[in-house]
């Protein structure tokens, strides 16, 4: 396997992913992004030096809204969508090692 | 944020690379004590003044029950998507214009990071390309500091923590989340590391706040989060490199912020000395012990992976739209300041002048002015004695106007026209000259005081010899003795005058 | 093998016709649809859910309307099915994922709002590709989908519940979405008509982002005609999506026969290699029925055509790794509880996403990442630009260009195996005109290996929708006379 990505670096991902694998994932993954990025390197015989990047498939500019309120949602039954909550708010378990 | 840095030659004379010269002669008041200089930058948050937030119509409002302001933009839902405020991206352009601002064609994008009060584990934010970009503004004393950028972004939801040590982050037991405030527009506003004390950044945070509220962006009230405010805090010796900086968060008011700067450039100040080394990181006010906390170290910062935000078109305001900005801002706090230190040759800096533009009473002393009154007078009455009158004052300027000129005219002394304002105060108005004559103020001319300030140098003798030699303490027994004699009707400076004259 | 799909019912256009003349009652239409779904669904598994009580009572509702003499709109009383990314107010929409189970959105997505609006009756949810990521239906959190043709085989994907459904006569219509094919493809194996429409001509709002800037809403049905009338039905501007095009579209049903004398059709003659000998058969038969029908062929290059794998697999999956990061167990969807934010976090998407959902929000968080970020997604946004020049000056001198849909017909389940690239290769020729944002359809143009259905995909320049759907029409009517040759 090339040294495009490692188990070290698809831990790291994981964890800004927000997703628990498993060390048998951790491995599949690995060899299955790295297989990936390999065929991605065609790409690498293009010069684009020059070239802009391309963000959006129709030029629009300037899409706008008013300033006026609409009705919004129910605050119920947006709640009752939720796992859990608590006096109208959304309930989540303690908040650790985080930008508060 | 960047902070400039430079290496001296040895044996060079300091040299400052990121301020003009001619603020080095502020230099070296600016400094702490051993030597240290305090580097300062603020971030400032501030929310804008819409009826709906910055990508959906819902209620953009203070106060209401929780979670009674969402649609599924505000809460992130699976196919919401974000349409722009047309007037919040007006309000921002009005912020740009006031901080001197280049106004420009931006995009936004995502920030990209999981908390429980950001409902879409993003931030739509500006990067790269902000609307408002390399501004300034000038404290009220005249230093510059610079403004990088005034971004718009979205505020993210409220976390309330239950439980553990009571109300705080660290040790709770669970979170609360509502997101009626998520989605709200926020224009952040970076400035340049060009902030030297803890005075100058709360200067600059009181006079950003007022130019805020002078262009209807916001009501930057700190105590209600409307206004919030980071503070990257360095410290070094002039000449040498920019200390390693740290942010502190969590500053919820003008006073907070300088005691946050102080402690911080204290502490850090104290691990240089004791030969410790200064770690980037973001750090937690503290209200209560007075101490900054850390909060999370550079190395578990997040990676943002800023991306362009697909579901949204770049701003490109027109030229026209960007003059018509500029053309309606209202005269912005520094320069009614500087208007009536002209109209009154008082500082534009001095307290009463400071005092009645933040009241926003600057136009009816000026109306004063216009009616043949002493604006100079009007301008410390109104500020010793208008503190609850708002900037339209109940008492008319004709009235006050009336007042001056009979002071002018030396036909009311200092004391009575105090007396008398206090009466147009409690009445809402009233005729000067009348509740002068009604309080039996009477006009006391020249000769009459002239008679009684002899009487008064022929009674005290001894007075009058030391008075003459210079002790200028002697003035006070023939000042008093001419007061107690014309029953307080004297004009103390038209007495001390007369004194002046007669020593010759 | 189960042998081909029931006999199709009246197209979408026949029964707006009939319902709205008081010919046929639209509850009557529906109980056909819902018999067709009783007797195979269980076989096919085209739906996360059938909403036959709904279903009926619009059903009512619309002959009551027609029998008020009210006006019903274009597509009254026709059953429609959507894809399960498409949100139903108070109506489960699961993208067939685990995360979002048992989900009932708070609000219907704009296309749901306008198909009501036309008279349409939404008769169930289809089944995908879990959050439209895959080319077989097999990635769905719920089980597969198979291919009415030959159920041993799949549908494609990722919109193969709603190709399936329209192929078994379980709805007139449906609805897919297409970020790299998601509806050509599966159009082109089960053997319908498929359209992606340029992007901005159907509103996003309401539909479960994969990749927001390759997205688009589109079509499937029997008939090129019925797919003009649903696109007429939810095309147009819509202010709550920033990148809906402003500007009205004209009706595609009324450009259907003006046939395609004068038309330049385009042949890519630096297409990537790849498609099976009876795909590549089809293509040349249907070249030389546009040529029969008075159209020219003209030979054009598309040199970067071959990079858009690439840079599609790294944006699509950028875009997608932020789309999702919303499924963190918070305010809807699966939760699983733990001590703190973080780890339930962690734990949630880990249980709630399936495994490719799971490697492309690592492929896309790695692109986007602080060191990679300029060699990967940077580069790949500037191969798309190079795509969309590409394709700009192609349609300089062709009208339309003509390229297999899929390279292969439809492939039995299982057959792509653990490699996730030979999956990806099933889209080789329609992802690049998500790239550049262009319409693009498909139309059933006979059948290749083991009878199966082949479809040739006709492209477009940017709204160029009318000459795609004449180019569509004009090979629909080249195929059945084929067909109806002895
Ligand atoms: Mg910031
Ligand atoms: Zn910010």
């Amino acid at each position: 396997m090339s040294d495009r990505i490692t188990t070290a670096d698809v831990v790291k991902v994981a964890k800004l992913a927000r997703l628990d694998l498993a060390p048998q994932e951790i491995e599949r993954m690995t060899a299955q992004l790295d297989g990936m990025l390999e065929h991605f390197a065609d790409m690498d015989a293009l010069d684009l030096s020059h070239v802009a990047p391309m963000t959006q498939p129709y030029p629009l500019r300037n899409v706008f809204r008013d300033d006026v309120v609409q009705p919004g949602l129910d605050r119920e039954e947006v709640l009752a969508a939720a796992p859990r909550v608590e006096e109208g708010r959304f309930h989540v378990p303690p908040i650790i090692g985080l930008d508060s | 944020m960047s902070q400039a840095t430079s290496t001296p030659a040895p044996g060079a004379v300091q040299v400052r690379t990121d301020r003009e010269v001619h603020d080095d002669a502020l230099h070296a008041d600016r400094l702490l004590e051993g030597g240290w200089e305090l580097i300062v930058g603020l971030e400032v948050h501030v929310e804008l003044d819409t009826a709906t937030k910055l990508f959906s119509a819902s209620p953009n409002r203070f106060g209401d029950d929780p979670n009674t302001n969402i649609d599924p933009v505000t809460l992130g839902l699976p196919g919401a998507l974000p349409v722009l405020n047309k007037h919040a991206v007006e309000l921002a352009m009005r912020i740009g214009a006031a901080l001197n601002c280049t106004i420009q064609a931006c995009t936004f994008h995502r920030k990209n990071y999981f908390y429980p009060d950001m409902p879409k584990a993003y931030q739509i934010s500006q990067y790269d390309q902000p609307l408002n970009v390399d501004g300034f503004l000038d404290l009220p004393n005249g230093v510059r500091i610079g403004v990088e950028r005034a971004h718009l972004e979205e505020d993210t939801g409220k976390s309330t923590h239950v439980g553990g040590s009571g109300g705080r982050i660290h040790g709770s037991d669970y979170s609360l989340i509502d997101f009626n405030r998520a989605g709200v527009p926020l224009v952040e506003i970076v400035s340049r590391p060009d902030i030297r004390t803890s005075e100058e950044a709360r200067q600059y945070v009181t006079e950003l706040r007022a130019i805020l509220v002078a262009v209807g962006a916001s009501d930057a009230k700190m105590e209600e989060g409307s206004m919030r405010c980071d503070a990257n805090v360095s410290v070094h010796k002039p000449g040498t490199p920019f200390g390693t900086r740290c942010e502190i968060k969590n500053v919820n008011s003008v006073r907070s912020l300088g005691r946050a700067i102080d402690y911080e450039a204290r502490r850090q100040i104290a691990m240089i000395e004791a030969g410790e080394t200064v770690r980037q990181e973001t750090r937690h006010w503290d209200e209560n012990d007075g101490r900054t906390h850390t909060l999370r170290t550079k190395e578990d910062a997040d990676d943002y992976r800023y991306f362009l935000e697909p579901d949204l078109v770049p701003l490109e305001p027109s030229a026209q739209w960007i003059a018509e900005v500029r053309e309606a801002l209202p005269l912005l706090p520094g320069a009614r300041r500087a208007r009536l230190g002209e109209l009154t040759a008082m500082a534009p800096d001095s307290e009463a002048i400071m005092v009645v533009v933040e009241r926003g009473q600057d136009e009816y002393v000026e109306a004063v002015g216009h009616l043949g009154g002493d604006i100079g007078r009007a301008v410390v009455h109104v500020k010793e004695a208008f503190a609850e009158q708002g900037s339209e004052p109940a008492v008319p300027a004709t009235d006050l106007a009336l007042l001056t000129k009979l002071e002018v005219s030396g036909k009311l002394t200092a004391t009575q026209a105090k007396t008398v304002l206090a009466e147009l105060v409690a009445n809402g108005g009233g005729d000067a000259e009348a509740i002068a004559a009604a309080k039996g103020f009477e006009a006391m001319d020249t000769s009459a005081l002239e008679a009684m300030v002899d009487q008064a140098i022929a009674a005290q003798p001894d007075a009058w010899a030391k008075y003459c030699a210079g002790e200028g303490k002697a003035m006070g027994a023939l000042v008093g003795a001419v007061m107690k004699a014309s029953q307080g009707k004297a004009d103390g400076k038209i007495v001390t005058a007369l004194l002046e004259q007669k020593k010759g | 093998m189960s042998g081909a799909p029931a006999p199709q019912a009246a197209t979408a256009a026949a029964i707006a016709a009939q319902v709205r003349s008081g010919a046929l009652k639209a509850v009557d239409v529906v109980e056909q649809h819902l018999a067709r779904i009783d007797a195979r669904e269980g076989e096919i598994h085209a739906f996360n859910l059938v909403m036959a009580d709904q279903a009926r009572a619009a059903a009512a509702a619309i002959d009551a309307r027609v029998a008020a003499g009210e006006q019903v709109g274009p597509l009254a009383g026709v059953p429609i099915a959507l894809k399960d990314n498409m949100c139903t107010r108070g109506v489960p929409t699961t993208c067939s994922s685990k995360i979002l189970d048992g989900w009932r959105p708070p609000y219907d997505a704009t296309v749901v709002t306008k198909l009501a609006e036309a008279g349409a009756i939404v008769i169930g949810k289809t089944n995908l590709d879990e959050f439209a990521m895959g080319s077989s239906t097999e990635n769905s959190g719920f089980g597969p989908t198979r291919n009415p043709h030959d159920t041993s085989r799949v549908p494609g994907g990722s919109s193969g519940g709603s190709a399936a459904a329209v192929a078994a006569g379980f709805s007139a219509v449906s609805l897919g979405s297409d970020t790299g094919g998601s509806i050509r493809q599966p159009a082109a194996l089960c053997g319908v008509v498929g359209v992606k429409p340029t992007y901005g001509y159907v509103s996003r709002y309401g539909l479960i982002a994969f990749a927001s800037s390759l997205d688009q809403i589109g079509p499937f049905a029997t008939t090129v005609e019925d797919a003009a009338l649903v696109l007429d039905a939810i095309g147009g501007h819509d202010a709550h999506d920033s990148t809906s095009i402003p500007e009205s579209h004209p009706s595609l049903v009324d450009v259907l026969d003006r046939g395609v004398e004068g038309l330049r059709v385009g042949r890519i003659t630096d297409l990537p290699e790849g498609a099976d000998p009876d795909v590549v058969e089809r293509l040349e038969a249907a070249f030389d029925a546009l040529r029969a029908a008075g159209a020219t062929i003209v030979d054009v290059e598309v040199p970067a055509f071959g990079y858009a794998l690439t840079a599609y697999y790294l944006i699509a999956p950028a875009e997608a790794s932020s789309n999702l990061a919303r499924f963190d167990g918070v305010r809807f969807g699966l939760r699983v509880d733990s001590p703190d934010t973080n780890s339930m976090y962690s734990a949630t998407r880990a249980a709630g996403f399936g495994e490719e959902v799971k490697r492309r929000i690592m492929l896309g968080t790695y692109a986007l990442s602080a060191g990679y970020y300029d060699a990967y997604y940077g580069r790949a946004l500037k191969v798309r630009k190079l795509i969309h020049d590409d394709f700009a000056r192609a349609y300089q001198s062709a009208d339309v260009l003509l390229t297999p849909t899929s390279p292969t017909v439809a492939f039995p389940f299982g057959a792509k195996g653990d490699n996730p690239l030979a999956m990806y290769l099933c889209d080789l020729y329609t992802i690049p005109t998500n790239l550049a944002g262009h319409p693009g359809m498909s139309v059933p143009f006979g059948t290749g290996a083991d009878g199966l259905p082949v479809g040739v995909q006709i492209l477009a320049g940017t709204l160029d929708e009318p000459t795609m759907f004449r180019v569509g029409a004009a090979l629909e009517r080249a195929a059945a006379s084929e067909g109806s040759r002895p």
